[in-house]
């Protein structure tokens, strides 16, 4: 191996200001991660003016931390990299315009990446082993993707959301059922103490189009069920409410996992997203790979959520192969897979 | 002394270079709104241009708001990561105060407005006759309470700022007083007036006109409107 690369990484794409240093694409030197669930919490959800705000306060405090953690300096990096979508675009622009100006006052290069690229390389941190070509499901609060790996920084999308990402439909689900914020946990949660098979929600399915996912039907039904029993004065139980909606997610997600791992004779699987740190996602899915003798990867929670350092980890692969940012990087909220 | 001045508040993308009193380049670009695009590679070429060390400049000056907030956060964001990497402080200028200084010399009154939309401005009242005074500091306020002020003051005023098309044919109507519109030369945020306008607070106040990169924020004289709809829920006594 020649020289190391290090990388310095920003991501401020939704309400995480995050800094990194990741050296060589896998060895993590610094993940910092400022959140600002706390302050969204009153809302019921991510206020994009509140998070451009914050994210201006906190940006150099953060990227800082991420360079004194690393014990390394800006000196030191051999490229800076920085989500540059998809995401809110109010967000996005910190961390681009930041990135930005950080390279322009030093000569190091600039790599734009990729949101939903940096959440699939989360899967290179936690298993230094794998390489591709894999499938991964991403699925979080705004994105829900079944994506071939073909290669390093090469996909292939093989279905995504037709409507709400995965995560979108537990916050909305679980406002209903009077859990509040961030939905996903809370659901997790409460689910363990409740009956998956009490409530048979309907598993959403795109007509025409076997990979892509639809959710917003999946939620509409437990509005419909929680109604129903309101007006017929039946006593809901949440936590069989959430357990059943859960299951019904779950198997949808896992079912069409496998149908690619099947039609593509895949032998490793990823998973990668905030909603990865689902504890009834993650056993499902680790069973269904076991029953077909596929391996099974799944980062840490902290590689989950959004954070710099698996930015950090894709903007290695764009670094090898000569893959630069000019200074005119734009935030691009829509950005797709794939796109540049 | 080296001041690098960045504007970005507004319809102007801009930056400039002041050096001792000269004004060595500035780039000034109002086409569309891609701020977030043009503002890095407009210092890049103004630093190529005129051979600019950047750690020879003593401090980063910019236009710290009111303004458009996305544009305002470019400006910032821009800032303190030209900060962060040169170890160099910065010097907020209020825009509307930057904006008044494009005028100088006259015996009018300056009134800068800016368009804020909810049919608001942001404004302020100034002499520059031989120094900035600062009559009525910037706020956001509607057309016809500046108007009224001015009217109130009963000397002749120059307007100027991207509030003045907009309002051209309300001022005509609650103006009482003569005035003038300043031309297209004078009438946006500059970098330079913003260059200018830093170097002469540093010398009202010295070391106390900077903040550190980490620490500044922009002044935004609006709260998100998420958290005025809060506010108003909760019986909260709103400021706007």
């Amino acid at each position: 191996m020649d020289k190391d690369i290090a990388i310095l990484a920003i991501e401020s794409s939704c309400d995480e200001t995050a800094a990194s240093v990741v050296v060589n694409g896998r060895d993590v030197r610094s993940n910092v991660i400022s959140s600002q669930i706390d302050i969204h919490t009153l809302y019921g959800g991510v206020v994009p003016e509140i998070a451009s705000r914050k994210h201006t306060e906190r940006i150099n405090q953060v990227v800082r931390a991420g360079l004194s953690e690393a014990g390394m300096t800006l000196a030191d990096m051999d490229a800076i990299a920085v989500t540059y979508g998809p995401g809110l675009v109010g967000p996005l622009l910190i961390g681009v315009s930041e990135a930005k100006a950080l390279s322009f006052a030093t000569g190091i290069p600039l790599i734009g990446v990729h949101h939903i690229e940096g959440h699939i390389s989360a899967n290179y941190i936690a298993n230094k082993d794998l390489e591709p070509p894999f499938a991964c499901l991403v699925v979080s609060g705004g994105h829900t993707h079944l994506v071939l790996v073909k290669d390093y920084g090469e996909y292939e999308i093989l279905g995504r959301t037709q409507d709400d990402a995965a995560g979108e439909a537990f916050d909305k689900v679980a406002r209903e059922i009077g859990l509040g914020y961030p939905g996903g946990p809370k659901i997790d949660k409460v689910s363990k103490e409740g009956n998956p098979a009490a409530i048979d929600f309907p598993r959403g399915k795109v007509a025409g189009s076997r990979y892509d996912f639809s959710f917003s039907g999946m939620k509409s039904s437990v509005l419909n069920y929680l109604n129903t029993c309101k007006m017929k004065n039946i006593r809901i139980s949440v936590p069989d409410v959430a357990a059943s909606f859960q299951q019904a997610v779950v198997d949808v997600l896992v079912s069409h996992a496998m149908w690619a791992v099947d039609e593509f004779h895949l032998t490793k699987f990823a998973l990668a997203g905030g909603v990865a740190s689902n504890s009834a996602l993650r056993a499902a899915m680790e069973k269904a790979c076991a029953e077909r003798n596929v391996e099974f990867f799944c980062p840490p929670p902290i590689l989950c959520t959004d954070n710099a350092a698996m930015i950090g980890s894709a903007a290695y692969y764009e670094y090898i192969k000569g893959v630069r940012s000019g200074l005119d990087l734009n935030a691009k909220p829509g950005l797709r897979l794939g796109e540049r | 002394m080296k001041i690098l001045a960045i504007e970005a508040s507004g319809p102007v993308a801009g930056c400039a270079l002041w050096e001792d009193g000269t004004l060595t380049a500035e780039y000034s670009v109002q086409y569309k709104k891609k701020h977030s695009q043009s503002l890095v590679p407009m210092l890049e070429e103004m630093k190529e241009m005129v051979d600019l060390e950047l750690s020879s400049i003593d401090f980063i000056a910019v236009t710290s708001g009111p303004g458009s907030f996305t544009g305002l956060r470019i400006g910032a964001a821009t800032v303190k990561g030209l900060g962060l990497a040169l170890d160099k402080p910065v010097l907020p200028v209020p825009t509307v105060d930057s904006l008044a200084c494009n005028l100088y010399g006259t015996d009018r009154v300056i009134c800068p407005l800016m368009d804020a939309r909810r049919q608001q401005v942001y404004t302020g009242i100034y002499e520059n006759r031989d120094g900035l005074n600062v009559l009525r500091p910037q706020c956001v306020t509607a057309l016809a309470d500046i108007a009224e002020e001015l009217n109130g003051l009963g000397r002749e005023v120059v307007f100027l700022g991207d509030g003045v098309p907009v309002n051209e044919k309300a001022l005509a109507e609650l103006m009482k007083v003569p005035y003038l519109l300043a031309p297209a030369h004078l009438s946006r945020q500059r970098a330079a007036a913003t260059a200018v306008r830093a170097a002469q607070i540093y010398a009202e106040k010295g070391e106390a006109a900077l903040v550190s990169s980490d620490d500044f924020r922009p002044e935004y004289l609006r709260i998100p409107q998420a958290e005025r709809e809060r506010g108003d829920k909760r019986n909260y006594k709103v400021f706007v």
